[in-house]
């Protein structure tokens, strides 16, 4: 009885003003799929950078015969010595877990096989430029790659230091930017939801206020009043999150179909689907639930 | 029933108090006329029974209830033992007599099997057999106005306030809506009728309460509307 009642007045309610139902569906969809995305990002992020993490390495270079830094110059290649030494450092830091030496020729080996498409480049350089390299794989790559490159550069025999993580935090940067500019924008669309769910319920109340109004005449309880309206806001929302949920599996697929551009898997597991999807729900739910029912204090009064 | 004790209503915007320093009694079971000009505090005394407002100053009883200890959230079950009607009917312009009455049944929550029995047996009692389908704008006023004393009497209240019941309807017509009124009150119901209109208050010979700027001027048993008008 009480709920085939509230829910009669519901559906009246929504098609009463399906101009503003529809925009609330639309607005509501748009912003929990936008935040949704962004929650996706994120994840997508952390997994990507526990993947590179383990990946990430130092590359301690050393002097070759096309020296890069004055010191080799001046010294000249490498002596066995000198690279017994600088391994010796490098296995006595804290930070390493591992090094490996890299000689010329499984360099040059490297080298051909990472530009095999480009004869050209191969030809030009001659086996000797590649120089000879320790791999370091550190413990923690952000934060002690500057400790451990402070340790070893300039030590003699040592040309230069390259940090890999350098070039992918640049990439972080990137997709960081992306990934609040799409969140920043969710929230701009989530305050117009609020204002959207806001003025639906003020206009239906105000759509039913005979109604309403001989609602409480009779001793209607304020929760038989104001229940239709709050389930008239949260079915909006429930509507907007559906088609959000739609949008999402969309964006997903969308990222799977990204993965041959990638050497490494790019696409979220079910459970992060389903995860951020739970989220947007609970945050569609609470935002209309919310609105309607501070908007019914301030216009259904006893 | 009623029981008003040394009440003031004032309004903030205004200098003069809508009532002041009201004391007066309605026993179980009584009819009673509201009389006096406009603006002689007659709605604002429906409206402090009803609670709609707060007084001022002084206590009111409803019912055994102190409306001075009432929490909001029990107004609503004041309200159930209190039925109302209005000048202008107040009905709902989308459903028939039958939903109409329903309508004030569904909102508190009563079964569906209870509704169906009460509504008939209180479409009969204020005369309008036959006519439950018929719409709001297919009756004439009279008929809207028995529609909804039936909504305000099928809860059985204890109560019922007729704010001006008659005020849109012709003499003739307003005969048999006092026909109705007295047959509500009969069933045990204590009625309180704010009216202006002299013949029906001196036909019916019941006690008047005559209010003027706020105060109580009169109160007669078997009273008559009064000669100053």
């Amino acid at each position: 009885m009480r709920a085939q009642f509230v829910f009669s007045e519901v559906w009246v309610g929504l098609r009463r003003n399906l101009t503003m139902t529809v925009a609330l569906v639309v607005v509501v969809a748009i912003s929990l799929s936008l935040l949704g995305t962004g929650l996706l990002f994120v994840k997508q992020v952390d997994h990507t950078r526990a993947l590179w993490q383990s990946r990430v390495q130092l590359s301690v270079y050393l002097c070759s015969n096309t020296p890069l830094s004055s010191q080799c110059v001046k010294n000249g290649p490498a002596t066995a010595a000198q690279i017994a030494q600088v391994r010796q450092t490098l296995e006595q830091l804290p930070q390493v877990t591992h090094v490996t030496f890299l000689t010329h020729a499984q360099a040059y080996a490297q080298f051909k096989q990472e530009f095999r498409n480009e004869p050209v480049m191969i030809s030009n350089v001659p086996a000797g430029d590649i120089p000879a390299s320790f791999q370091v794989k550190l413990k923690n790559a952000q934060a002690d790659a500057a400790n451990v490159t402070a340790a070893v550069t300039g030590m003699p025999g040592v040309d230069s230091v390259n940090d890999d993580s350098a070039i992918l935090n640049n990439f972080y940067r990137l997709l960081g930017g992306a990934r609040d500019a799409v969140i920043v924008v969710a929230i701009i669309l989530i305050v117009a939801a609020i204002l959207l769910v806001a003025n639906t319920i003020r206009l239906s109340a105000f759509n039913r206020r005979r109604e309403t109004a001989i609602m409480r005449l009779v001793g209607a309880s304020n929760f038989y009043v104001q229940l239709p309206f709050l389930v008239e806001g949260m079915i909006a929302g429930l509507f907007g999150w559906l088609v959000a949920v739609g949008l999402l599996i969309g964006a997903r697929t969308g990222l799977d179909g990204l993965q041959q551009y990638f050497p490494f898997p790019v696409q979220l597991s079910l459970a992060d689907l389903l995860e951020v999807v739970l989220i947007t729900m609970l945050i569609g739910l609470l935002l209309c639930g919310t609105t309607s029912f501070l908007t019914l204090r301030r216009y259904l009064r006893v | 029933m009623i029981h008003f004790e040394n009440v003031t209503k004032a309004y903030p915007s205004q200098s003069r108090p809508a009532l002041e320093s009201v004391n007066l009694d309605v026993e179980k079971g009584e009819f009673v006329f509201l009389v006096g000009p406009s603006g002689s505090g007659k709605s604002t005394f429906l409206r402090l029974i009803l609670r709609e407002e707060r007084p001022s100053d002084g206590r009111i009883y409803v019912a055994g209830r102190d409306l001075a200890r009432l929490t909001n959230w029990k107004v609503p079950q004041l309200r159930r033992r209190i039925g109302c009607v209005f000048q202008d009917f107040r009905l709902l312009p989308g459903k028939n007599v039958y939903q109409n009455i329903a309508f004030a049944l569904e909102v508190i929550g009563k079964p569906r099997r209870f509704i169906r029995k009460v509504v008939p047996e209180v479409i009969d009692l204020v005369g309008l057999e036959g006519k439950a389908d018929r719409m709001p704008d297919e009756l004439s006023g009279g008929e809207q106005q028995r529609v909804a004393m039936a909504r305000a009497f099928v809860n059985r209240p204890m109560i019922l306030l007729a704010d001006e019941p008659t005020g849109n309807i012709d003499p003739a017509t307003s005969i048999g809506i006092m026909k109705v009124l007295d047959r509500i009150n009969r069933t045990g119901t204590t009625v309180v009728m704010a009216t202006h209109d002299a013949a029906i208050v001196d036909s019916m010979r019941k006690r008047v309460i005559e209010l003027e700027y706020g105060k109580v001027v009169r109160d007669q048993s078997r009273g008559v509307y009064g000669q100053a008008y």
